[in-house]
C-alpha cells in the first residue's frame, strides 16, 4: 500500500511538472508578451524595453527553469499586468472560485444520489426514465448554454436572480446549478448502478428477510456501500468544478480565479496563467490520488495491480 | 455562438413584455457595462496602456487643453490662454480658482510638478511618446507656465489636450502612482469614490466643477462602471435593468436590441480606421504583392461600398486615405482613390503576369464574414485567398516578428490623436509594422511629424498620402463604428474619437 501511495505521488509530481512546462511554452509561443504588455499603442522601443525589462530575450527554457525554480519555493513573481503579486491576487481570488466549486459539488450530490436511488429502487420504471432524462440532458446541454437560458429565464424574464456579480448568496445560485449540473450525470448514473447491485447482494437479501423495514435497508445497509465509490467520483469531480469554473464564472462575472485565468490569457499575463494552470492542475492531482489511494484502501486488489 | 445568439434572440422576444428597470432615471445614477478593452492595470492615467484608462481619465483629471469632441478644436480647459515664444517653448495662463478633489487649490506648481514629473524616463511613465517629447515645465510665476520642448514638436496639443492630465503635486508626491491608482486625485468632473480593479469603479458628482469648463458639469449624481467581460451577459443586465448602456455589442445585436421596447441601439461612426495592407517590401518572400499592378488589381477587384453598406453599416463610410480624414495632415485630395472595377482588375492581373490569378494567405483579427465578402471579390478575379483568423495580438506579433503576412485586413483607432503621425507615420517610416519600407514615404512623414509649419507638414503629408495610396502600400478601407445599446431615457452622445463621456449622459431622454 505504501509503495502503492509513493509511485502514485511520483507520478503526480511529474504530471504537474509537464503541466506546467507545456504551460510555459505554449503561452509564450501564442504572441510576444512584450506586444501584448505594451498595448496597442507602444513604439518599437517601448516593447524592446519591456523585452529587456523581463528577460523575454532569453532562451524559453531558461525562463522556465528561472520561473520553475522561484515557484518551487512558493513565489510565483509579479502580474505583468496588475503589477501585483500573483499569490496576492490568488489569495483574493480563490475564495470565489472554492465557494463555487463546493456548492456545486453539493448540489451536484443532492441531485444525483436522491435521484440515482429511485431509479435503482424501479429499474427500467417511469421515475428512473425520468431520471435517466436529467442525466441525458446534463450531458448533452453545453454549459454555457444552460447558463445562458438561466440567465434569460431567471435574470431577465422573471427577474428572480442577479445576473452578474458575486455580492451575495443569491448571485451564486444560478452559477452553482449550471456547474453542479453538468456533473449530476456521472454521479447519478454510479448511484443508480452501485445501487442496484448492492440490492440485489446476499446480505440486503439476509437484511430483509430478518424482518427490517425497507427504509432501515436502503439507507443504512444498502446506500452506505454504494455510495463510496460516489464520494471518490465526487472528489474527483470536484477538481474538474474548479477547473470548469472559467466558462462560468465569465458568463456570471464571477471574479474568481476562472475569471481570472481567461482574462490573464487574453493579455498574456504569463505568470499569472502559469501560477493558475498549476493550482488547478495540483488540485485535479491531489484529488485524483486522494481517489485512487481511498479506492486502493477500501479494495487491496486495486494497489497489487 | 449561435446557439447563443438564438437564446439572445428568444431573451428578447421574451423580454418585450418587461419594461426597464428604472433605477437609474429614479435615484439619478447611471450604470455602464464596459469589457470589451479589459480592466485596467492602474488607474493612474500616467501607468497604463488600455483604452478603458482614457475614458477614466477623462472623467477623474482634467488637461490644459480642451479639445471639442466633435470639431476637434482646441479650447480653453486649465490653461486660460496661449502662446508660443519659440519653436521650442510654448507659455500657458492658467485658470485661477479651480480646486482638485481633495480641495488642493490648482496652480503652477501642479502643472510644473506633473510635466517634469511624467517626463523624467527614471519614473518609468508606461508610454513614453506621450511624454518623451517635453524638455522641461517651468514656473513663470502661480498662474503662468512655460513647456520647453526637446525640438519643434506640431503635435504637442494633441498630447496636451489628451493624455497629458494634470496631477495634484503635493498628493501625487506623497502617495505616487499607487496611491493614485487606490484614491485618484483630480480636477475632473466626476469624484472617485471606489476603484475595486477589475469589477468596478464608483464615482460621485464633483459639485466643485461649476468653473465654466467646456467639459460640462456631471448630469448624474453617481456614476458606477461595471467590468463585465461577457457581451450575452452584458446584453441580459441590460434588458433586466441592472446597467443602462453597453458599448461592446455587435451590429447583429443592434436591431435586436433596437426592436426591445424601452431601448434603443445605434451604430456610431469613429476616427478608427479600416485597411488591407499588402507585404509590398517582400518581407514575407511573397511576389505577387511585391508587384505594383497586382496591388492596384486587388485594390479594383474589393468592392468596399458594398462591404460598407451590407456589412459594416452605421455611419461607415468607404476612406481613401491612410489616416482619417478629420486627422490633421489627412487631406483626402491628396489620395489615389479606387474604383471598383473587376474588369480592370483582371487586365492588369493578365499583363502583371497572372491571367488565372494566384493563391494568397488572408489574415485578420476581425470577423470572419468581413473577410469573407473581401475573399469573394478576389475570387471573381481569379485570387483564391485562404483566411486565417487570429487573436490581435497574435496576428501583430507574427506580423512584426516574422513579416509572413501578405495580405492582412487591420484598423487602427490612433489612440484618439486628431494628427495622421499617429497611424501613418506609426506604419510608414521602417519599423516593425511596415511592409513598404519607402524611404521617400519615411523622410516625408519624419518631415511632417518635426516641422513647426502646419503648411509644410501638410505638403510633406499630402506626398506621403500620394505614394502611399498610388503605390497601393495599403487599401484603406472603412471607419468603423461602435455599437451602443443603452436605456432609451438616457440621453446618451456617441464620439468618433471612441471616447465615451459618461458624465455627460443624464436622464432627460423620452
Amino acid at each position: 500500500m505504501l509503495a502503492y501511495a509513493l509511485k502514485r505521488s511520483f507520478s503526480a509530481f511529474l504530471i504537474l511538472i509537464v503541466v506546467s512546462a507545456l504551460t510555459f511554452s505554449l503561452s509564450h509561443l501564442s504572441a510576444d508578451p512584450a506586444l501584448t504588455i505594451g498595448g496597442e499603442q507602444a513604439s518599437d522601443e517601448d516593447i524592446q524595453a519591456i523585452r529587456d525589462l523581463y528577460g523575454f530575450d532569453r532562451p524559453i527554457y531558461i525562463q522556465y527553469i528561472d520561473w520553475a525554480a522561484r515557484a518551487m519555493s512558493g513565489d510565483f513573481g509579479e502580474s505583468y499586468h496588475y503589477g501585483e503579486r500573483v499569490s496576492t491576487m490568488i489569495a483574493g481570488r480563490i475564495g470565489t472560485t472554492m465557494t463555487l466549486g463546493v456548492l456545486a459539488i453539493l448540489f451536484a450530490l443532492a441531485v444525483s444520489i436522491p435521484l440515482g436511488v429511485v431509479a435503482a429502487m424501479r429499474p427500467n420504471s417511469l421515475l428512473d426514465r425520468f431520471a435517466l432524462l436529467i442525466a441525458v440532458l446534463g450531458q448533452a446541454l453545453p454549459t454555457f448554454w444552460f447558463a445562458l437560458m438561466m440567465i434569460i429565464v431567471f435574470g431577465v424574464w422573471w427577474r428572480w436572480l442577479p445576473i452578474s456579480g458575486n455580492d451575495t448568496w443569491a448571485h451564486f445560485v444560478m452559477p452553482t446549478i449550471a456547474l453542479g449540473y453538468y456533473a449530476t450525470p456521472a454521479l447519478m448514473r454510479l448511484t443508480r448502478a452501485g445501487m442496484i447491485e448492492v440490492l440485489g447482494s446476499d446480505y440486503v437479501r439476509t437484511a430483509r428477510a430478518k424482518g427490517l423495514s425497507p427504509t432501515v435497508v436502503l439507507f443504512k445497509h444498502a446506500l452506505r456501500n454504494a455510495i463510496i465509490p460516489v464520494v471518490a467520483l465526487a472528489a474527483v469531480w470536484f477538481g474538474f468544478m474548479l477547473g470548469g469554473s472559467i466558462v462560468i464564472e465569465t458568463i456570471f462575472n464571477l471574479k474568481g480565479l476562472g475569471w481570472l485565468s481567461y482574462d490573464a490569457l487574453l493579455r498574456s499575463d504569463l505568470p499569472v496563467v502559469q501560477a493558475i494552470v498549476l493550482i488547478f492542475a495540483s488540485f485535479y492531482v491531489v484529488l485524483t490520488l486522494a481517489a485512487d489511494l481511498l479506492n486502493a484502501w477500501l479494495d487491496p486488489r486495486i494497489s497489487v495491480r | 455562438m449561435k446557439l447563443i445568439r438564438l437564446a439572445v434572440v428568444a431573451g428578447f422576444a421574451a423580454s418585450l413584455t418587461a419594461a426597464p428597470a428604472l433605477a437609474g432615471p429614479d435615484d439619478d445614477s447611471l450604470t455602464v457595462a464596459w469589457g470589451s478593452t479589459g480592466p485596467i492595470e492602474n488607474v493612474d492615467n500616467y501607468f497604463n496602456t488600455n483604452r478603458t484608462g482614457i475614458w477614466f481619465s477623462r472623467m477623474v483629471w482634467d488637461q490644459l487643453i480642451y479639445r471639442e469632441p466633435k470639431t476637434f478644436e482646441y479650447k480653453p480647459l486649465l490653461a486660460e490662454s496661449w502662446e508660443a515664444l519659440s519653436d521650442t517653448t510654448w507659455q500657458f495662463k492658467l485658470r485661477q480658482g479651480v480646486k482638485f478633489h481633495n480641495g488642493e487649490p490648482f496652480d503652477a506648481d501642479d502643472v510644473v510638478f506633473t510635466l517634469n514629473w511624467v517626463s523624467n524616463p527614471e519614473n518609468g511613465v508606461k508610454v513614453q511618446r506621450n511624454v518623451d517629447w517635453i524638455e522641461s515645465a517651468e514656473k513663470v510665476d502661480q498662474y503662468t507656465v512655460n513647456i520647453h520642448m526637446k525640438k519643434p514638436f506640431p503635435q504637442a496639443f494633441e498630447f496636451l489636450s489628451g493624455p497629458l492630465t494634470i496631477y495634484p503635486n503635493e498628493y501625487y508626491a506623497e502617495v505616487g502612482p499607487d496611491g493614485m491608482h487606490k484614491a485618484p486625485v483630480g480636477t475632473g468632473p466626476m469624484k472617485v469614490v471606489s476603484v475595486k480593479t477589475a469589477e468596478e469603479y464608483v464615482f460621485e458628482k464633483n459639485t466643485d466643477y461649476t468653473w465654466g469648463s467646456p467639459k460640462g458639469e456631471a448630469q448624474v449624481s453617481k456614476l458606477t462602471v461595471r467590468e463585465i467581460a461577457d457581451v450575452q451577459t452584458q446584453i441580459a443586465e441590460l434588458l433586466a435593468g441592472g446597467i443602462d448602456i453597453t458599448a461592446d455589442i455587435s451590429a447583429d445585436h443592434v436591431d435586436q436590441i433596437g426592436g426591445v421596447p424601452g431601448f434603443t441601439a445605434m451604430q456610431a461612426g469613429t476616427m478608427r480606421t479600416g485597411y488591407i495592407g499588402f507585404d509590398a517590401a517582400g518581407r514575407g518572400n511573397f511576389e505577387p504583392t511585391t508587384k505594383l499592378e497586382v496591388r492596384k488589381a486587388m485594390a479594383m477587384a474589393i468592392n468596399r461600398q458594398s462591404l460598407v453598406e451590407n456589412l459594416i453599416r452605421g455611419d461607415a463610410g468607404v476612406i481613401h486615405t491612410p489616416c482619417f480624414p478629420t486627422q490633421f495632415g489627412c487631406d483626402e485630395g491628396a489620395a489615389v482613390k479606387w474604383d471598383y472595377n473587376p474588369e480592370k482588375a483582371k487586365e492588369l492581373l493578365a499583363s502583371a503576369g497572372y491571367p488565372d490569378g494566384f493563391e494568397i494567405d488572408f489574415y485578420t483579427f476581425r470577423p470572419a464574414d468581413w473577410a469573407e465578402a473581401i475573399m469573394a471579390d478576389l475570387a471573381k478575379v481569379g485570387i483564391k485567398a485562404s483566411l486565417t483568423k487570429m487573436p490581435y495580438f497574435a496576428l501583430r506579433d507574427k506580423q512584426r516578428n516574422e513579416g509572413t503576412t501578405p495580405m492582412f485586413l487591420m484598423d487602427w483607432g490612433s489612440y484618439s490623436m486628431n494628427d495622421m503621425s499617429a497611424i501613418t507615420s506609426h506604419f510608414f517610416k521602417k519599423g516593425a509594422d511596415d511592409f513598404a519600407l519607402d524611404d521617400e514615404v519615411a523622410a516625408w512623414l519624419e518631415e511632417g511629424d518635426t516641422s513647426s509649419d502646419p503648411e509644410v507638414r501638410k505638403a510633406a503629408y499630402a506626398k506621403a498620402i500620394g505614394k502611399i495610396t498610388g503605390e497601393v502600400y495599403w487599401l484603406p478601407m472603412f471607419n468603423h463604428v461602435r455599437n451602443y445599446g443603452f436605456n432609451e431615457r438616457l440621453a446618451f452622445i456617441p464620439y468618433q474619437d471612441e471616447i465615451p463621456r459618461f458624465w455627460q449622459y443624464g436622464w432627460g431622454g423620452s
